[in-house]
């Protein structure tokens, strides 16, 4: 891989003997690890280990029973999701969550709203400060649009849209808010080779460009070792290994979780 | 402006306005506020005037000198259309360089050879991707010293010191330029009429490109007399999204613009040209048939699926438009009622047909390349959009023949344009003398001699003939044209042509080339008949079933006879009328090696594989059984067998059948 722009730097956020249980099933079973600044992290493992159960704790959307979360040094038992966006957590979901007869731009412009400061009566007479600020926020999402190339799209109605293409305009959606950290869910799934190696380019290129810390889950694992700085491997709610994607790859216990093992 | 500037100013202007950088200076003394080039970029459409497009140039030019530009240099530049690339030719040709525009789709291999030929050692490349490929041609050998790029994305790991970022380069220029005044004026003023402006590769279709020499006095002049054919102003807006390696596009985009002083607008992307083109709403406007065929199909697709209302108020006015669109936009006698109609047609379909088309301000329109369907030609005129033909060639830069206003007749390409002289030779090819004659072909003095005769004379390879009218009309390649055997002219091509404007027609195949009359084997068009079948109930299961319909038949009866109709009226054609014809049992399919790969009839290869239809078609028999071996899809070989009826198709005797002497 190539050298980044930006040197992995220090912890971001902080998940310490995070457990999670729906009743009588756990999700998550004392789970703790980090992700640090600028650095490519993909959380991997199989079919119900808890990938996105992990993602839904960070961003707020479960509450763990136990354990506690630390982000850029604040630690909390519990985050709310309006707190985790409004402190730069950003993410998509496993299967689209887009407004499916809104268009591309519209869509974009929602990850916005959180940097909207002008009050309701301002921006629906598009008076002074509030044209200001539409004008301001446009041309950022603009350039998200020129970053994405989905230029072409602009004015379509993103559930006319392939679904790479929709996938690409969440991309575009989470972007918006100006991210420190984004979380992908599953950005690959349901993608053709070609879609799937342009979001690889674009996952690269936001954690390059911008210097976005990225987690992310995904099940293609030739993806995941291609950019991913470091990998997380859960397994039955548990983490079974933390590291390098190569270490990862030759660890016995992560080949038994993916392969299974014969029990004579 | 100091002294020295000055004077060598009125140095370049000596010569008179007779290179692009001379026309740039004068244009952005006279209006350098004048809009000159625009691009969609985040959304918004950015403007230049010629003030500012030539402050571009000057500080570019001055930093390519720096990175070792010479005079006789070539510099490729390859990408879609941008303002910096199209500004780089502009740079180049101040340097006495020679920009070199390469397809920007073309792969690796193809670029090669012409990267070589030409000892390319400078390139303008868009972006990563055409980066990528000038260091993948260094690899591989080629000279390419110095690369530029526009766009920096994704190129923040590339350290090769000889990659240089557009703005570095110009403020390079900058620098250069304040240090060394006059430099860039003495540069202006050396260039002269007669020296190279571009280098053009045509993709020969047969054998290795050809790079076609054009001088600045062949552009100047040729964008010169075809902007007073048309009456083109400074007011004009044209939206430049075909191939800056094209020559058409280096006249309409380029030498028109530098001569008229009218904006050139560049499409966000590929894919939003359409877009670009309606929100841009140009006055002037080129593309090839298909385009307009493609448009046109978009529209009639949204009428079906559109209201009752809407529906019926379209198919109504376009009727009206039918009856006298065409008359109204040639200025012929209409009668009042009629023109009542058409204005109200005008207020309700086709003014807002027009905006949404991005043809609302459209006042020339031009299409070449191949034959557009009458159809879709007349479709666009009625509805008032002056849609032209030109015919032309690299080695002409671009114009041979034009339709002039008000003299429109789809099958002719109009009449020799300003300037040019037009023969036919007694083999029956084009030839042409005109200000545009390409130099010669670069490096290849024996091609330049096939092509070009000592006194100016160009060979075409097409054949055609001047109608009475004095339009020309062109018929097919000079190679394929043939003779009956009552020495009557027979061109398959436009016989093929004339038939595969009908949708029902996919492909056709005429044969008649020392025969005694001509013949064709017709492929149904699956969907088209497919349709029509369902509609009149006509059942089948196969393409071999439908194309067996006695029904079927009788379709295509009708529309070969409509064409007989249609030769007959033209004298040196009406041999060419179509007696006997079958439709065939399978679709002719690359697969089978029956068409190439862009779909075009192998006819030697076809008269093999069915000689014995043919025999069929020029014996008296009424039906033939006939096996074929086809590939199917899966790649397993299969024999198709059938019974092929040999149909009739009436002809219509002109009044005094012309024969040949020769």
């Amino acid at each position: 891989m190539t050298q980044k722009a930006r040197q992995i730097g220090d912890t971001l956020l902080k998940v310490e003997g995070v457990s999670l249980s729906f009743g009588g099933v756990k999700a998550l079973t004392d789970v703790s690890f980090e992700i640090r600044e600028h650095e490519v992290l993909a959380i991997i493992g199989p079919n119900g280990a808890g990938k996105s159960s992990m993602l839904n704790v960070i961003n707020g959307f479960y509450h763990p029973q136990e354990g506690a979360i630390t982000y850029k040094g604040e630690t909390r038992k519990q985050m709310r999701p309006y707190a985790a966006a409004k402190s730069g957590i950003a993410r998509t979901f496993q299967n689209i969550a887009l407004f499916k007869g809104m268009s591309t731009l519209d869509n974009i412009m929602t990850g916005r709203l959180l940097k909207m400061h002008c009050n309701f009566l301002l921006q629906a007479l598009y008076l002074g400060p509030a044209r200001e600020e539409e004008l301001r926020h446009r041309a950022s999402v603009e350039h998200i649009i020129d970053f994405l190339e989905i230029q072409s799209i602009r004015r379509t109605p993103v559930g006319r849209l392939p679904y790479g293409l929709q996938k690409r305009v969440e991309l575009g959606r989470a972007l918006a808010a100006e991210p420190d950290l984004l979380l992908l869910d599953e950005p690959m799934a349901g993608m053709n080779v070609e879609e799937k190696e342009d979001m690889c380019r674009f996952i690269l290129d936001v954690n390059d460009e911008f210097g976005t810390t990225i987690a992310l889950i995904e099940h293609d694992m030739s993806v995941v070792m291609d950019i991913s700085d470091r990998v997380v491997v859960l397994d039955y709610g548990r983490k079974i290994a933390d590291g390098p994607p190569d270490e990862v790859r030759a660890n016995p216990e992560v080949i038994e979780a993916y392969l299974g093992i014969s029990h004579n | 402006m100091n002294d020295t500037q000055a004077e060598a100013a009125r140095v370049s202007e000596a010569g008179g306005l007779d290179t692009f950088p001379k026309l740039l200076g004068d244009l952005a003394r006279r209006s350098p506020d004048h809009p000159a080039i625009r691009e969609k970029d985040y959304g918004i459409w950015q403007t230049w005037t010629w003030g500012q497009v030539a402050e571009e140039v000057r500080a570019l030019a001055c930093g390519l000198a720096v990175i070792g530009l010479k005079r006789g240099d070539k510099i490729a530049i390859i990408g879609d259309n941008r303002p910096r690339l199209y500004w780089t030719m502009t740079a180049a040709q101040v340097l006495g360089a020679v920009p070199v525009p390469l397809y920007q789709d073309a792969v690796i291999d193809e670029m090669v050879y012409v990267v070589d030929h030409a000892e390319v050692r400078f390139a303008m490349a868009e972006d990563q991707e055409q980066v990528d490929k000038m260091l993948e041609l260094r690899r591989r050998g080629s000279q390419i010293e110095q690369i530029v790029y526009d766009d920096d994305r994704g190129l923040r790991h590339y350290d090769q010191d000889f990659l240089h970022s557009f703005e570095e380069v110009q403020a390079a220029g900058r620098e250069y330029d304040a240090a060394n005044p006059g430099f860039y004026e003495a540069a202006i003023a050396k260039g002269k009429s007669e020296d190279t402006a571009i280098l053009l590769y045509t993709s020969g279709t047969t054998g290795q490109p050809k790079g076609v020499v054009l001088s600045f006095g062949n552009l100047v002049q040729t964008a010169k007399n075809s902007i007073g054919f048309d009456g083109l102003t400074e007011d004009e807006d044209v939206l430049a999204y075909l191939p800056m390696a094209w020559v058409g596009d280096h006249l309409f985009s380029y030498g028109q613009s530098y001569v008229a002083g009218f904006c050139v607008s560049c499409p966000e992307s590929r894919d939003t040209v359409l877009h670009d083109l309606r929100e841009l709403g140009p006055t002037y406007f080129f593309a090839p048939p298909a385009i307009f065929e493609s448009i046109l199909t978009t529209v009639m697709i949204r009428m079906e699926d559109a209201g009752w209302i809407k529906r019926k108020m379209f198919s109504y006015f376009m009727a009206v438009a039918k009856r006298c669109g065409i008359r109204i936009l040639d200025g012929l006698p209409v009668s009042f009622g009629n023109r009542v109609l058409y204005s109200l047609g005008k207020v309700l379909v086709y003014g807002p047909l027009c905006n949404t088309l991005g043809f609302s301000r459209i006042r020339l329109a031009y299409t070449a390349g191949e034959a557009i369907g009458p159809d879709i030609f007349d479709f666009y005129r009625s509805i008032g959009i002056n849609l032209k033909q030109l015919y032309g060639s690299t080695e002409a830069s671009v114009s041979i023949t034009a339709q002039p206003d008000g003299e429109v007749l789809p099958d002719t390409v109009g009449r020799p344009s300003p300037g040019v002289e037009i023969k036919i030779t007694d083999a029956g090819e084009v030839m042409f003398r005109s200000p545009g004659v390409f130099q010669e072909y670069h490096k290849d003095p024996e091609a330049t001699a096939q092509t070009k005769t000592e006194d100016g004379w160009v060979h075409t390879g097409d054949a055609g003939f001047f109608s009475e009218n004095g339009h020309l009309k062109i018929i097919d390649r000079a190679k394929d044209v043939g003779k009956l055997n009552d020495g009557t002219l027979f061109a398959p091509k436009y016989v093929e042509n004339k038939l595969k404007f009908f949708p029902e027609i996919r492909e056709a195949v005429a044969f008649g080339h020392d025969r005694d009359y001509c013949a064709a084997f017709i492929n149904i068009d699956l969907e088209a008949v497919g349709n029509w079948a369902e509609r009149n109930n006509i059942a089948y299961a196969s393409y071999q079933e439908l194309a067996a319909q006695p029904e079927v038949h009788q379709v295509i009866k009708r529309h070969i006879e409509a064409v007989n109709r249609d030769l007959a009226g033209d004298p040196q054609l009406a041999g060419s009328q179509i007696k006997r014809f079958l439709v065939l049992h399978k679709e002719l399919d690359p697969d089978d090696g029956e068409l190439t790969r862009t779909r075009k009839v192998r006819r030697s290869f076809v008269s093999e594989k069915y000689a014995k239809l043919i025999e069929a078609l020029y014996s008296g028999t009424e039906r033939t059984h006939v096996e074929t071996e086809m590939i199917f899809k899966d790649g397993r070989k299969g024999i198709v067998a059938a019974d092929i009826e040999i149909l009739a198709a009436e002809t219509v005797e002109t009044a005094a059948p012309l024969k040949k002497a020769s």
